[in-house]
């Protein structure tokens, strides 16, 4: 279905190529699994394979890319619309229309096919995804998960042959992922469709891919079964750890696989000690008491209180729209509050405690730090070093600050690169050690995780690990429940605004269906949440 | 409800409170615009806040401007304030008497322009102004996905420049002031960038432009030249010129055939769910044309007015079995 004869791309401009030498094939009704590490190159062998590289983006293209029999050299990504569908990793900057009936028309009104075949394929893909109740909404008012549905719908009623999408699950709470996902295996098993996806969260989607292509650093790409590949790609997902950890050969892919093998294992660490409650210093660095946020139309966070202590990491977690970042800027003092009370612990230099949304923004960030979703908002300078340098002027901090904290967690980056031009991982670090500059004690993160690979996440979470050891406070929204296991000591739960439970992460986490981690999953009903937890219980008992 | 017999209704009450000097008339105007304005709201339109600030500004600036620098009209005085003359601008009188007749003017004035803004509010929530572009004929596509990328992008954007401001003060830097307005400017862009980018990129994927053959080169002149008349026409509609209204709207609309006709030609693309004229709307449609007919042609207010108020009554009054059509939706 989908050929690469010996394909390379270079982007102009670039001395090496991004892709090199590539010899794949996918075989009709293939769910193909496209991963490696950020900046690796997955966008552009997907981009190669719709015609929008180089048709789209430039560059330059040896060798063949074939779809369906149909060359990407001489058919324009328009003429392969009814071949392949491209849904891009966010679905609202790909939306054309205002609703969801016209925006799944658009493609096949742009194909002018006759109108009772529209209607009927309409009602076809409505069925198909789930999306009858949402049709006469508008696209805006939609949830994430709903959203990247329409736009997977969107695609489909121009009945493609393949469907290529670029982490189609990175936005989305573990259960709105789930059901697209579901959708996906759907369309792979029911009606044939070849899919290629690429995705960093691997323990999501392995279980369900027939193969993998894993591009690497250098633009090669290797392709094999999902089991073989993703043992080699560099800190896989928990369940190929547990599985190296174990012994276990072939590696399972999905729980229920490491469930049926897990029996000896579990004998093992039962014996073992549960691991110590982690116990916050007594020091409380900033309090809410039942804060509310309002938009119009909306009552987004309603009555929360929180404390954060000492040398914690809290996660706070929820549906998509459950307030979650609404409640994080609200604590940090940088959105406005409908109602409550927040307090933030004083510094040596200014000890009385203050509501940050009062205080100057220059003293409320010596306090409190917040580092937005896309932390290239906080960026606005043309290179790297520029931004180095700005960061420490702006936080009065010695000259090399800012930089020798963003060597600690990216390494060396070229510091004539352009901001944009950084990987995800090097621009969140940028972001945070231009937030860390000034010192704060109490360091908010929304939804860190998003586009960082496994290696990237390692880092981050060692980063707020020694942040929070070194006496500060972190507090950070997160849908990666993998994440939050391997980071977060305590867990509040949102729901529609208000708080459900708030208890240390262990508790959350093993008993919650959605939230469990595959170790916690696969252990059941034994309390462990990463496998460094198994890892250590198995020293200790050796 | 077709979008084109809104907008053509729309249209006829900003013809009529052009035309109209009955302070009656324009209150009733203003009040069916608004009805229409609030009723499209709670049917899912779009939040109607901008046009009713926008209203009541008009007339309240106009007032202001009315008491600083209005000329007196006839009538009682209400308040005699000191006439204050300007030395570096002779004739200019700033203050003076407020009269009961002067005011009047000046809220008829303001109250002119609030029904402007109104009616043209009430049919962009009741029709959104994306649903016409479908209706336009495929010589204007181009146009078209123009204005639909304008539309989708403008909210994005906002949002973008909110969200950079709100990234400098979380990182202590000053919000406001030209250095911020430069600091943000630059992200915001590149984000409007990017956002189109993908736009285009998914309008691309999704078969845009794959059928729409070669333009034939007479359709630019034709299109222009139906244009100018439009304007012509409309102009003369509004001031009462009939002279060059009729023609020039005549011409207008042959001209944009001949075009449409010539453009029209080869595949083209499909509609789901186009649009239909049914009774209802071309009643109100008709409306529309009466009104800016009958003011033009001095048709006392009052009638037309009661016109107006009967076709947003047509309008907003769902036909049968729309509501159980909606709930099986």
């Amino acid at each position: 279905m989908i050929r690469l004869e010996a394909v390379s791309v270079t982007y102009p401009g670039q001395a090496s190529p991004t892709l090199r030498d590539v010899d794949v094939s996918v075989a009709e009704g293939e769910l193909c699994l496209v991963v490696g590490p950020t900046g690796a190159g997955k966008s552009t062998l997907l981009r190669a394979v719709s015609g929008l590289v180089p048709h789209f983006t430039g560059g330059t293209v040896h060798g063949r890319v074939v779809v369906d029999g149909r060359d990407t050299r001489d058919h324009r990504p328009r003429d392969l619309a009814d071949v392949v569908g491209v849904v891009q990793q966010d679905p609202a900057r790909g939306f054309v229309t205002e609703t969801v009936e016209e925006e799944l028309a658009y493609a096949m009104e742009q194909l002018g096919l006759p109108s009772d075949a529209m209607r009927a394929r309409m009602e076809e893909v409505l069925d198909l995804l789930g999306l009858v109740t949402l049709r006469h909404r508008a696209l805006r008012d939609l949830s994430g998960g709903e959203q990247q549905r329409v736009a997977i719908g969107a695609v489909l009623t121009a009945h493609p042959r393949v469907l290529v999408l670029d982490e189609p699950t990175s936005a989305l709470d573990p259960a709105a992922a789930d059901d697209v996902l579901a959708a996906l295996t759907r369309l792979v098993h029911d009606h044939g469709m070849t899919v290629l996806l690429a995705e960093h969260r691997l323990e999501r989607v392995v279980q369900y891919a027939d193969r993998v292509l894993a591009v690497g650093p250098d633009g090669s790409v290797a392709e094999g079964a999902a089991g073989e590949l993703v043992v080699r790609v560099a800190g896989g997902p928990p369940l190929v750890e547990l599985a190296a950890l174990a012994g276990w050969d072939p590696v399972p892919l999905s729980v229920r696989d490491a469930r049926r093998r897990v029996a000896p294992l579990r004998a093992r660490l039962a014996a073992s000690e549960p691991p110590l409650p982690h116990v916050p210093r007594a020091a409380t660095l900033l309090s809410a008491h039942d804060v509310h946020v309002r938009y119009p139309g909306t009552h987004a966070v309603r009555g929360v209180g929180l404390e954060l202590a000492a040398g914690q990491v809290t996660a706070v977690m929820g549906r998509n729209g459950a307030g979650k970042s609404s409640l994080l800027w609200a604590v940090a003092g940088a959105a406005p509050r409908a109602a409550g009370t927040v307090l933030v612990a004083g510094r040596r230099e200014a000890p009385a405690p203050a509501d940050p949304a009062v205080l100057d923004p220059r003293e409320a960030r010596r306090r409190v730090a917040l580092v937005p979703q896309d932390p290239g908002d906080l960026l606005y300078l043309g290179s790297v070093a520029a931004e180095l340098a700005a960061s420490d002027a702006q936080a009065d901090a010695a000259p090399g600050t800012t930089a020798a904290l963003f060597a600690g967690f990216a390494g060396a980056v070229p510091a004539a690169a352009h901001p944009r031009d950084l990987s995800e991982g090097q621009r969140l670090g940028l972001a945070l050690a231009v937030q860390l500059a000034a010192g704060p004690p109490v360091l908010v993160l929304d939804e860190p995780t998003r586009g960082l690979d496994y290696a990237a996440k390692r880092v981050l979470a060692r980063l707020l690990a020694e942040h929070a050891r070194a006496g500060g406070s972190v507090l950070l929204s997160s849908h990666d429940v993998e994440f939050v296991a391997q980071c977060a000591d305590r867990v509040v739960v949102l729901a529609d605004g208000s708080v459900v439970s708030d208890a240390p992460a262990r508790e959350v986490l093993v008993a919650s269906p959605t939230f469990a981690p595959q170790v916690a999953k696969v252990l059941h009903p034994l309390p462990l949440l990463t496998v460094d937890e198994v890892r250590d219980a198995l020293a200790v008992t050796g | 409800m077709h979008p084109a017999a809104w907008w053509a209704w729309a249209l006829g009450i900003v013809v009529l409170a052009g035309r109209t000097g009955s302070a009656t008339v324009l209150t009733l105007l203003a009040l069916t615009a608004l009805a229409v304005l609030l009723l499209a709201r709670r049917r899912g339109g779009p939040a109607p806040g901008a046009y009713l600030t926008l209203a009541l500004a008009v007339v309240v600036v106009r007032l202001v401007f009315h008491v600083l620098v209005g000329v007196p009209g006839g009538g009682t005085v209400i308040v005699d304030l000191p006439t204050l003359e300007v030395s570096w601008a002779p004739g200019l009188s700033l203050l003076g008497p407020i009269t009961t007749g002067g005011l009047l003017s000046a809220v008829i004035g303001g109250l002119r322009l609030a029904v402007m803004v109104l009616a043209i509010g009430a049919a962009a929530t009741a029709a959104p102004p994306t649903r016409l572009l479908p209706l336009l004929p495929p010589a204007l596509h181009h146009l078209a996905t123009a204005v639909v990328i304008a539309v989708a992008v403008a909210p994005s954007l906002s949002a973008a420049a909110g969200a950079t401001r709100r990234a400098r003060r979380l990182r202590g830097l000053p919000t406001r002031g030209v250095r911020a307005v430069a600091g943000t400017a630059l992200p915001v862009l590149a984000d409007a960038l990017d956002r189109s980018l993908a736009l285009a990129a998914s309008m691309d994927t999704r078969g845009y432009a794959r059928l729409l053959a070669p333009r034939d080169r007479r359709v630019t002149p034709l299109l222009l030249g139906s244009l100018v008349a439009l304007g012509l026409g409309t102009y003369g509609l509004l001031t009462g010129d009939l002279r060059y209204g009729l023609p020039g709207l005549a011409v207008a609309v042959l001209l944009g055939a001949v075009a449409a006709g010539l453009a029209g030609r080869g595949p083209r693309r499909t509609q789901y769910r186009p649009a239909r004229w049914r009774p209802p709307d071309l009643l109100l449609a008709c409306v529309g044309a009466l009104l800016a007919l009958g003011a033009t042609a001095g048709v006392p207010g009052g009638a037309l007015a009661a016109a107006a108020v009967l076709g947003a009554v047509v309008g907003s009054v769902r036909e049968p079995g729309a509501r159980y059509r909606e709930a099986l939706a």
